[in-house]
């Protein structure tokens, strides 16, 4: 019978942690990450992602001419800080956060249509090797529009 | 003994546990939220799953939102034209979640687009129209009575409205993540895109004659197909899905024969406004039958999606 139980109690357990992960990146990526792109108007998508140290995540969009964005790129507080690069499609670098004091948001506009590639990385935390553990948190990418009034 | 009654209290306990954890996670920073700490061991069980770690990059493939949609078309120089919206009367057609999940990304991109030329009571009629295809596809929490009220009580107010309109989108679309339901949100998204697509290719009558910078916005849109396409892709096991690609590819062989060139980007920042240019010059050729041709199968489409 024991073991009934442990196994409910370990199958609740793996269904709601998920949800949980989830749960607190959305109310981060609203809550913390949203209030970067301020003043401009986030465009209503919702990037986010659970990421560990070393691990890199990479987002593809298209910027359209004529338009001014504003994108932040935030962790969870947990996390070393993170790293994004901006780059073309083929790989030539335009921007990278760690080379401009690892600031967390980018404005800029495009005077032509371009699909660009954020790169997204979690470095590995340098005291991390002693304590033999890996850190995981939230990264969320927002992107904000500036409307004219 | 009967074993039911505390199976159903482990039970209990572990989702009142689990619902405890979720409440202080939302508690802030101080507590450390947002982390989770696993052992190098754990993670690292062998060389071959270090080696897999560092090939399961997530991708992302954002597409444009309602409301950067709607914004492409004012900023192109779109006029407002209401008859292009779909009627909220249809709302009552849309009883599966494939045309329910399409068409809340068609109110949406309809309801920003009024709210960009300050329609409000459109604003308000469309966003009660998305909160009804949201019930539908259980999502409860994304756009509430409040959000409408809110939204009557600031009628006037362009901050209040352009602060709600993507809260109400950024609810959804966490909350279809949340729920394990991406390929339901993709198709939301897949239904907004094509409703600007529809909008703006109907507003040009003759794309010899049109505005050039209009026009380009919308031949600009191949640059987002292929975004669109691996959305797809990434949710392609999903039934839904797979109706909707078929028709994303019909409109995609119309943009591979459309040609655009692009220059290489300069890149130019600006200390006084801290804002940097790319720039960059894209060379379109339109060619009015392909021009019509797409025009043509985004009726289709639309039409299909909105009877």
């Amino acid at each position: 019978m024991k073991s009934r139980i442990h196994i409910l109690l370990v199958f609740s357990l793996m269904l709601l942690l998920p949800a949980l992960g989830h749960g607190q990146c959305k109310n981060f990526a609203k809550k913390v990450c949203r209030l970067e792109l301020s003043p401009y108007i986030h465009d209503g998508n919702y990037n986010a992602a659970i990421l560990t140290e070393g691990e890199e995540a990479e987002l593809f969009k298209t910027f359209y001419a004529g338009q001014e964005y504003r994108m932040a790129v935030c962790g969870s507080e947990s996390l070393p800080k993170v790293e994004f690069t901006v780059m073309t499609v083929d790989r030539k670098v335009i921007y990278s956060n760690a080379s401009n004091g690892y600031a967390s948001n980018w404005t800029f506009n495009v005077e032509a249509t371009q699909q660009l590639i954020v790169v997204v990385k979690v470095p590995s935390a340098a005291s991390s090797s002693d304590d033999d553990e890996l850190c995981s948190g939230c990264v969320s990418i927002m992107f904000g529009l500036k409307i004219d009034a | 003994m009967d074993i039911r009654p505390s199976i159903y209290r482990i039970a209990l306990v572990s989702m009142v546990v689990a619902s405890l954890l979720s409440c202080n996670a939302q508690k802030g920073k101080k507590q450390g939220e947002h982390a989770l700490r696993v052992s190098r061991d754990e993670l690292y069980a062998d060389s071959a799953m270090a080696a897999n770690m560092q090939s399961l990059k997530q991708i992302f493939y954002s597409m444009p939102s309602p409301l950067e949609t709607a914004l492409i078309l004012k900023r192109a120089g779109a006029g407002y034209n209401g008859s292009l919206l779909n009627s909220i009367d249809n709302v009552s057609r849309y009883t599966t979640i494939r045309s329910m999940a399409l068409n809340l990304g068609i109110y949406s991109t309809d309801l920003s687009y009024a709210s960009l030329f300050d329609q409000t009571q459109t604003t308000i009629s469309y966003m009660a129209a998305t909160k009804k295809m949201a019930e539908g596809l259980g999502i409860l929490n994304a756009i509430d009575e409040q959000t409408i009220r809110h939204l009557e009580e600031n009628v006037n107010n362009r901050d209040v409205i352009m602060e709600t309109i993507p809260e109400t989108f950024l609810n959804t679309n966490s909350i279809l993540e949340e729920d394990d339901r991406v390929a339901v949100g993709s198709i939301i998204l897949v239904g907004g895109w094509v409703e600007g697509l529809y909008i703006a290719t109907s507003l040009v009558a003759d794309p010899t004659k049109a505005d050039k910078e209009f026009v380009c916005r919308i031949i600009d849109q191949k640059f987002s197909i292929e975004s669109v396409i691996k959305l797809l892709e990434q949710n392609s096991s999903n039934e839904d899905v797979k109706a909707v690609f078929d028709d994303v590819l019909e409109i995609k062989q119309v943009f591979d024969q459309m040609q655009i060139v692009t220059s290489d980007i300069e890149i130019i920042p600006d200390s006084s406004t801290n804002v940097t240019t790319l720039r960059a010059q894209n060379t379109t050729t339109v060619n009015p039958t392909l021009f019509a041709e797409l025009k043509r199968r985004v009726a289709t489409m639309r039409t299909k999606y909105t009877s």
